[in-house]
């Protein structure tokens, strides 16, 4: 087991937008398995982070790589190549990602929605993503919502439909951009749920999130974030109760 | 009274029934609406030189229907040419290539820049500019080689011209249909790993089709009545058939009405067909589709027989 490469490891990674210098050196790990959630007040780096994983945003410098290979490069005789977007596209179809806004196909039903991306991507036959997609609907309690269309469902249903549809790429990590930030406080727990029941079947996980008692309850380690670096980061149950850093104590004061 | 009012739900409160406020101006409008309107159906029906007899003689003329059938070719083969081309220079527009960017944005400044019958004329022309066409390789050898005069005559000359120029038009249309559609949408498909080909078919477009489809509708009858222009070029549309009736019998206004009825015949359809395009193109986007015109009328003839239904 312990020959096993990290499923995210990142090595001073700088993002910048123009001049603004969104990341200024992160490093992280995350072991096959593990759930880590990245905490951090808003506009410390947590989401574009979470979308430099999966190369929906190219980083300036340090390595980032996933599962033992780089993310959007390869390495030749020490110099980087850039990777063709088919082979960028082939990593991401192993990654799969829960946006804040659902972001869900509004031109296609819930099960069409699933099914999609294992059909024009994969390349699976049609009954079978249907079938997979319908199983995985069931599974995340959407049995009677296969042919309705996003916008006739309530936030909650969407964004578990939009798990479903992540998995139905069975991906080996899955990234969560603050999956709940955007619901009604009652609809968040039917999410939260789904989170940590894929938690338990062992799947590898990097949360964003501002859910305290999920992260103490599912996470296996807590990575604080602010500023575009990485404050301090530990067990939940450590980091969250005894603080070490001054920052960190003032932003869980106003959060919990 | 509630108990003959009651449609089986009980505890339902009766409907509110207040009397209405009186609207004297709508009742003056609406008689002036309708004064003037029998005026005006009084004078197209008795004034002789309309010759209502004239227009029923030349409505099915074999020549009329042949300008007709010229003038819907026209059309559905420029809208078709305007469509794909108006697809191309979107993604073009879009692109992250400067040059193909700005090759697009040189094009779309050209063609909606100079007038259409401009356009058709300088078409009509081209072989005094290139009296040879080559088509090959550029610099090198050509596979086909022609005489201007007979490769582009009136009618290509037409389409050319019409097709090139509404391609500039509906570039726009849709480079706002895709601009329309949420950036989360494309992430959330590269993030599954579809390559931004696939992206753009089958996320971004069909969605973008909600925002593309009414001013397409538009542009295509636009471009049914633009096609009139032709008849500058000697191409024997719908217009021209109806001149070159009328040049000879001097039936000027009967004819015209000929043509203005087939216009107005052939944009009714279309309107229709944009309608239901719509409505196809809306799934989705909006809670409950909107009602055809014939479920309409079925559940407004049903709620003038006393039950009001829901919408099914």
């Amino acid at each position: 087991m312990s020959t096993a490469p990290p499923m995210v490891l990142a090595e001073g990674v700088h993002k910048r937008f123009g001049r603004n210098e969104v990341l200024r050196g992160i490093d992280l790990e995350v072991k096959p398995g593990e759930v880590l959630c990245l905490l951090g007040p808003s506009g410390s780096g947590k989401s574009t982070f979470l979308r430099c994983i999966n190369h929906l945003e190219k980083i300036n410098a340090g390595r980032l790589s996933v599962d033992g290979e780089l993310v959007g490069y390869r390495e030749v005789g020490g110099k980087l190549h850039e990777l063709r977007e088919s082979e960028v596209a082939k990593k991401r179809a192993e990654i799969g990602m829960v946006f804040q806004h659902f972001n869900l196909f509004g031109n296609m039903t819930a099960l069409e929605n699933v099914a999609c991306a294992p059909m024009r991507v994969k390349h699976e036959s049609r009954d079978a993503a249907r079938e997979r997609g319908r199983a995985l609907l069931t599974s995340v309690g959407l049995q009677d919502k296969f042919d309705v269309y996003p916008s006739q469902l309530s936030g909650g249903q969407q964004q578990r439909v939009a798990i479903a549809r992540a998995l139905a790429m069975q991906p080996k990590l899955m990234l969560f951009d603050e999956p709940t930030s955007a619901l009604d406080p009652e609809l968040v727990g039917e999410v939260l749920e789904v989170m940590r029941s894929l938690a338990g079947d062992g799947m590898t996980m990097v949360v964003v999130t501002h859910e305290m008692g999920f992260a103490r309850e599912v996470a296996d380690k807590v990575t604080f974030m602010d500023g575009g670096v990485v404050v301090e980061e530990g067990p939940p149950g450590e980091l969250l109760a005894n603080p070490r850093h001054e920052r960190t104590r003032a932003f869980l004061s106003k959060v919990l | 009274m509630s108990a003959v009012r009651g449609t089986g739900v009980e505890g339902r409160p009766e409907d509110i029934r207040a009397v209405p406020v009186r609207r004297p101006g709508r009742w003056i409008a609406a008689a002036i609406v309708l004064v003037l309107a029998v005026a005006i159906v009084h004078s197209i029906a008795t004034n002789p030189r309309f010759e209502w007899d004239v227009v029923g003689e030349y409505l099915f003329a074999e020549r009329v229907l042949e300008g007709l059938r010229i003038t819907l070719e026209l059309t559905v083969i420029s809208m078709a040419i305007g469509i794909v081309l108006g697809v191309l220079l979107a993604v073009m527009r879009l692109s992250l290539n400067p040059l193909v960017a700005g090759a697009s944005w040189l094009y779309i400044w050209f063609f909606r820049g100079t007038p259409v019958l401009v356009q058709i004329i300088f078409w009509y022309f081209i072989s005094a500019l290139y009296p040879k066409i080559d088509l090959g390789i550029p610099f090198g050898p050509a596979f086909i080689h022609g005489n201007a005069n007979t490769l582009i005559h009136a009618f290509t000359a037409a389409v050319l011209a019409l097709g090139l120029n509404e391609g500039a038009y509906m570039a726009e249309i849709v480079r706002a249909g895709i601009i329309s559609v949420d950036e989360g949408q494309a992430d959330a498909a590269q993030s599954l790993g579809m390559t931004r080909l696939q992206t753009l078919r089958r996320i971004v477009l069909p969605q973008a089709m909600r925002v593309i489809i009414p001013p397409t509708g538009n542009e295509t009858i636009s471009m049914l009545k633009t096609t009139s222009l032709v008849s500058v070029i000697a191409v024997p549309d719908l217009l021209y058939a109806a001149q070159a009736i009328y040049a000879v019998n001097f039936r000027t206004i009967p004819l015209l009405i000929t043509v203005s009825i087939w216009y107005l015949v052939c944009t009714s359809v279309l309107y229709v067909g944009q309608f239901y395009l719509e409505r196809h193109y809306g799934r989705g986007a909006t809670r409950e589709q909107a009602a055809t015109p014939l479920q309409r009328l079925r559940i407004r003839l049903g709620s003038l027989g006393g039950a009001s239904r829901a919408a099914p």
